[in-house]
């Protein structure tokens, strides 16, 4: 993992105490709430419904024990006792009190975090695979290349105020768990077919919220020394060009559609070459540097199979059902990626306790070299877990409540905390969740529907990314009641797609059974070995919205 | 000159987040006939009339300027059972805290038995 520097340290540190010094002075009405209100967001300090929200950012997801247990205690020093992981692998407190956020900050500070560019209209904090160094479809660890972009990034004079926020997210692997299309930068490391050099393919203008859009390519072929000179033709390119006028233009994805990606190409090429790429590429002496606190750790030489894993899975159906769903294939021989689920049945999704926490510390700290990824799916990733510790780890997070065997299941559901929570949103979010979790409960008939992802946003926003679920739910307000809009055919993944609305909204109650008949088209329709996602494709939105139709028209 | 911003329909409540804490908190009047706040819902201050309405947005507008609440503004509400509850489910969520957890929020108490003025 990435150690702080004395660079970083202090300026982190001197990062709280500004803070301090803010807070103190709009505590004794120095400064006004419009003039506080710029500062407490880049602090990651929102004003939600009940209370405070402090969004923690967890640079591309990646956390110590240290940090996991720090974060427990903050939780139950200063917060309820819980916390809840975003689709941007950071972790929101629901409950902090204005005056102790200082003191929450410098426990943070503690251990090498904080809340810098977690709001505001900045680059954020920059996502990536959660599986990076250990997936077997990877070409190159992303996180080197994540954490060059975080310090590149971090308080960039320059890009300081931009006309919008800004999210980039970065994928080593053929796969992409990392939702690049969905980010207003999205990188992938992919060795060029001719000189089978690494490089980055770039793509720009995805994104969510109320125009939602799939990014489009850029630049086919990076070379990687060039990162930092192509993302600041990119970032002058938008910061200059990008409206200001109108908040709900202002993304760079609007920019990319209003001129046309060729124009965008050629306006960031142009810059590209104007600019002195030498002096803003970074040292290779710095990126070998960064690269070195993610080298792979001394894996023990095992065989590909541990026959202690093969025992304990004939003698426990349910434990065999778990390490299938919950496991992937590791590229160290006799290991596994394990992704404990945050989504037991009927619990909010993405929420942890502290006593959780601190139980995948200590089972990080003794099983997978004390390192936890947070996916953007909202659960967390022991990375480097030998084959044969699984039996232990299930039994013990079974004891604490999070041994469900869901994992890209229908009850895995996404879901922003909505208007249960959430000033922005215009309906709740996690009741749904809920209650959908609470109908597909039964571990044989989610076995059965197989990949299925549903995502759940309680506004326009789309925190919740549903317009990418293969299902997704958004949630507004229809004349004083909340009301739900179904869209079907959305994909995260490398076959990035929006979804498409099924028909009118539904009342919350509606909705478990709505997601019930299309799924039994889905059941009658399938082929052989046919995912979800796979029939929508092949068969069309028609049978699905007559399915659906059924629902509306009852409940009309 | 900008028109005034529209009123909520009444009868109405005010409400507020506490600065220092965040605290959802409503106006209500004090021992002396004062506007003060207070964390219990139930006791909010119900405005059925315009002027009623002018004396809680006048003591909005102070307390905002003298750095004690922000968000502060006025729900309009119906009577149950002789208590005010909001007409819109995003205001009735803010009174009661998060539906998915009862045991949070001013639904559970919170900081309602500790001490009912903010």
């Amino acid at each position: 993992m990435y150690r702080y520097d004395e660079f970083d340290e202090r300026f982190v540190r001197e990062r709280v105490a500004q803070f301090r010094d803010q807070v103190s002075r709009r505590l004794d009405g120095s400064i006004t709430e419009d003039e506080f209100k710029p500062l407490r967001l880049k602090n990651g300090v929102y004003l939600q419904l009940h209370a405070y929200m402090l969004r923690i950012a967890i640079p591309y997801g990646t956390l110590s024990s240290k940090q996991l247990r720090q974060l427990a205690l903050i939780g139950e020093r200063y917060d309820r006792g819980y916390g809840h992981f975003t689709t941007r692998q950071n972790l929101q407190f629901n409950w902090p009190k204005l005056r102790d956020v200082p003191e929450i900050l410098d426990l943070l500070a503690d251990v090498e975090m904080h809340c810098i560019q977690t709001s505001g209209n900045c680059i954020r904090n920059v996502t990536a695979d959660h599986f990076a160094g250990v997936a077997q479809d990877e070409i190159e660890d992303p996180r080197p290349t994540a954490e060059l972009i975080r310090q590149w990034s971090s308080l960039h004079p320059e890009f300081d105020y931009l006309p919008r926020k800004f999210k980039i997210a970065v994928t080593g692997a053929e796969h992409d768990r990392a939702v690049i299309k969905a980010h207003d930068i999205g990188l992938r490391l992919r060795r060029h077919p001719d000189t089978h050099e690494i490089s980055y393919e770039v793509s720009v203008g995805g994104g969510l919220g109320r125009t939602p859009m799939i990014g489009k390519v850029v630049r086919d072929y990076l070379p990687k020394d060039d990162l930092l000179a192509f993302l600041e033709a990119i970032m002058r390119v938008y910061n200059l060009e990008g409206r200001r006028d109108n908040k709900y233009k202002a993304r760079v994805k609007i920019l990319v559609h209003e001129i046309g990606v060729e124009e965008f190409r050629r306006r960031v090429e142009e810059e590209f070459a104007r600019l002195d790429g030498p002096s803003v590429n970074a040292d290779p002496a710095e990126v070998a540097r960064i690269a070195a606190y993610f080298k792979a750790p001394d894996y023990e030489v095992l065989p590909a199979t541990s026959r202690v894993l093969e025992a304990t899975k004939a003698a426990n159906l349910g434990f065999a059902r778990w390490v299938e769903v919950n496991t992937i294939p590791h590229k160290a021989p006799g290991y596994a990626a394990l992704t404990i689920s945050l989504k037991p049945v009927g619990e909010a999704p993405g929420d942890a306790t502290s006593d959780q926490m601190r139980l995948v510390a200590d089972l990080a700290e003794q099983y997978s070299q004390a390192e936890i990824r947070v996916t953007h799916a909202q659960n967390l990733v022991l990375p480097y877990v030998r084959q044969r510790d699984l039996f232990a780890i299930w039994q013990r997070l079974g004891e604490a409540g999070l041994a469900s065997a869901n994992i890209g299941l229908i009850t895995d559901i996404i879901s922003c905390p909505g208007l249960d929570y959430c000033a922005l949103a215009t309906a709740r979010s996690i009741p749904i969740a809920q209650a959908i979790q609470h109908r597909f409960a039964d571990d044989n008939r989610q076995k059965t529907i197989g990949e299925l992802n549903i995502k759940i946003s309680g506004c326009i926003n789309a925190c919740g990314h549903h317009h990418v679920g293969h299902i997704g739910i958004l949630g507004l307000e229809k004349r004083g009641i909340e009301s739900y809009q179904i869209t079907l055919g959305g994909d995260a993944t490398e076959n990035a797609a929006i979804g498409e609305i099924l028909g009118p909204g539904l009342a919350a109650e509606d909705v478990p059974d709505a997601i019930e008949r299309i799924v039994n088209v889905y059941l009658s329709e399938r082929t052989e070995g046919e995912s979800f996602i796979e029939n929508v494709r092949r068969i069309g939105l028609a049978p699905f919205k007559a399915a659906f139709q059924e629902v509306a028209h009852a409940v009309a | 000159m900008a028109a005034a911003p529209k009123r909520v329909p009444l009868p109405a409540i005010l409400l507020a987040n506490d600065l220092l804490d965040g605290d959802v908190v409503f106006a209500v009047a004090g021992a002396n006939g004062q506007l003060i706040w207070t964390r219990d819902p139930a006791l909010a201050l119900v405005a059925s009339d315009d002027p009623a309405a002018e004396s809680l947005e006048a003591f909005a507008a102070a307390e905002l300027a003298g750095n004690r609440v922000v968000d502060a503004y006025l729900v309009d509400v119906t009577m149950e059972t002789g208590q005010p509850v909001p007409r819109h489910f995003r205001e009735r969520f803010k009174t009661l805290g998060p539906s998915n957890r009862p045991d949070l929020g001013k639904q559970a108490g919170d900081g309602i038995s500790a001490g009912q003025r903010a």
